[in-house]
């Protein structure tokens, strides 16, 4: 009788491969429902790379543009501002980085970042705060005239995006050297 | 509790129904014959006023929908419609958005009751983290809700509230865009912040019926904290308790009122009556009042990922608080220790809240800091070692007792 009854039947196999195709089914109906919810092909459209004129922007001056959305703040820096950002151990700072390592080769006086506080998302005021850069309003990051966070809780120097330059006065945002234009 | 039900339906109709669907019995022995303490005091009325508020949130919020447009260029213009050409508009928006604060106004009160009473204690522990689960509910309610008028507090609390989980190591970026369906809070995350601010109060309402049904299992806590011995002990919920329920909720109601026709925008902030920015940030951002103390602690830690850690963990502390407090006595009015670090407590909430309200510098983040550590210190060290050092009162062995013995000494 015990013998008989631990053999699997046809019930048995039933039960598992119901469960099994139900679990893998639910699994798969899962992924359109979550992936629904990211950026839509309108939206990554609308995300193509876009080309800036530089020449209007003067020393000292910043300005802002959007690329996906975000203000990509683009700072034509005098001297004094890469003197400032260069001529200091940068090794001991919170998110350790270098200036050059910010800029592409050449092109110094340009630093083009993404202009939103690595802290929570919120957009730092320009030529504000200790440090001749940046200083967010709501909760005190402070960064410097290379984007990078010297005060204050953000976590991170001001991201980089993807940039390249077309021409001296004209850069590309949104691919960089390696992209195929 | 729930037992038999001493319901007898009279007419053939109802004896006809009852042995269908007892649903007039059900709400007989809940609503009807269910015995109270007979020595609850107004403190115990919150519950019914949060009831109500709840219907009231969603009745305004159905209304609100047939003239509001869930789209990052027409939503603020909707509102300033619903403000200025529907008939009432005004009235029901603003009775929808002071009603949300009015919301948060009882669940505190509501809230500090059961800590004072230890109305968490056994066997009600199921019962306080389903209050739990229902608080954080009302706040992600809120906090969509306060998206939909796309002014730039909308906008900038929706990108600072969806940041926190950026912080997620890793992940955190590809959640955020996820969150967003974008690459920046814009229209697709307005249109999902509405679908779900709709959902969330039927999800609450839900969760409110467990609460009863976990409520009339155990029965209620009362301000001697001692349980119901003997039917001496009880009144029947209707008309005792519902007559106090509901002359508590008229005054409350005349609160509600004085903010909604004296102080409309008290509690709001004048930066959300100018249209979302994606381009510039408010200077002073802060959050709805009620979230003051919880953004307080987030500031008061200057890194990112334990900041936000912390202020969730400051919320998800209290579902452990039934195991956190060791003492086996649960009303404050019979531990005199406890009762005085339950109003230390009150005021280190009051006053985070107002740290929360200031600008994250100088002496106010040391307080923050100070405050935070109090807040935690709290649950995890006084709770915990008062039950072993405290010297309580003696209890009273009954509820009528107790009633005979205050009402003996008056004389």
């Amino acid at each position: 009788m015990t013998a008989t009854s631990a053999e699997p039947t046809r019930r048995d196999f039933l039960y598992i491969a119901t469960g099994a195709v139900g679990a893998i089914g639910a699994a798969a109906t899962l992924v359109p429902l979550v992936a629904q919810m990211n950026p839509d092909a309108s939206t990554i459209a609308a995300g193509a790379p876009v080309e800036i004129d530089l020449s209007p922007i003067t020393e000292g001056q910043i300005v802002k543009v959007f690329w996906r959305s975000k203000p990509i703040f683009i700072f034509h820096r005098a001297k004094k501002d890469i003197d400032a950002a260069r001529n200091l151990d940068w090794h001991t700072l919170p998110d350790p980085e270098s200036d050059a390592a910010r800029v592409k080769k050449g092109h110094d006086q340009w630093l083009v970042v993404i202009g939103i506080c690595t802290h929570l998302g919120c957009i730092p005021l320009a030529h504000q705060g200790n440090y001749d850069g940046w200083f967010c309003p709501c909760h005190g990051s402070q960064y410097d005239s290379s984007g990078r966070i010297r005060q204050g809780p953000a976590p991170k120097n001001l991201y980089l995006p993807p940039y390249r330059f077309l021409a001296d006065s004209k850069i590309r945002i949104g691919e960089d050297e390696t992209s195929k234009a | 509790m729930s037992g038999h039900s001493a319901y007898q339906p009279q007419s053939a109709f109802m004896k006809w129904m009852e042995r269908r669907l007892p649903i007039a019995g059900l709400v007989h022995s809940s609503f009807v014959a269910y015995p109270t303490p007979r020595n609850l005091n107004y403190w115990w009325t919150f519950g019914g006023i949060l009831s109500f508020l709840l219907v009231a949130q969603i009745v305004t919020g159905i209304i609100l929908v047939m003239h509001y447009t869930p789209h990052a260029d027409l939503a603020f213009d909707s509102v300033e419609h619903i403000m200025r050409d529907v008939n009432y508009g005004w009235l029901i928006r603003y009775l929808h958005a002071n009603g949300a604060s009015m919301f948060f106004v009882a669940v505190y009160i509501h809230m500090f009751r059961g800590m004072y009473y230890g109305s968490y204690k056994e066997p009600r522990e199921v019962l306080w983290i389903l209050g739990v689960i229902l608080y954080l509910l009302m706040m992600a309610t809120g906090f969509l809700g306060y998206t939909l008028p796309w002014g730039q507090m909308s906008f900038w609390g929706a990108t600072v509230i969806t940041n926190f989980f950026s912080a997620i190591p890793g992940v955190g970026e590809s959640i955020v865009t996820w969150l967003w369906g974008g690459y920046a809070v814009g229209n697709p995350t307005l249109q999902r912040f509405f679908s779900l601010h709709y959902l969330l109060p039927f999800v609450i309402a839900g969760v409110v019926v467990l609460h009863i049904w976990a409520l009339h299992v155990v029965g209620q806590n009362n301000p001697t904290g001692v349980e119901p011995k003997t039917p001496k002990d009880t009144v029947a919920f209707t008309p005792y308790a519902t007559v106090k329920d509901g002359f508590m909720m008229a005054c409350f109601c005349l609160v509600f009122a004085w903010f909604v026709f004296y102080v409309p925008n008290y509690l709001g902030h004048a930066d959300n009556y100018i249209p979302a920015n994606p381009a510039v940030t408010p200077n002073h951002i802060v959050p709805e009042w009620y979230y003051l103390p919880f953004y307080a602690i987030l500031r008061a830690i200057p890194n990112k990922l334990m900041g936000v850690m912390a202020l969730f963990g400051s919320i998800g502390i209290l579902a452990f608080l039934p195991w956190l407090d060791t003492s086996r006595v649960r009303s404050a009015n019979y531990r005199p220790l406890y009762r005085q670090f339950f109003w230390i407590f009150v005021a280190v909430c009051l006053g985070l809240g107002y740290l929360g309200s200031k600008p994250p510098e100088g002496g106010y983040v040391l307080a923050a800091r100070i405050l935070t550590f109090y807040y935690f210190a709290h649950f995890l060290i006084i709770l915990p070692v008062l039950g072993f050092v405290e010297r309580t009162k003696p209890l009273p062995n009954s509820i009528s007792e107790s009633i005979l013995a205050s009402s003996g000494a008056a004389k």
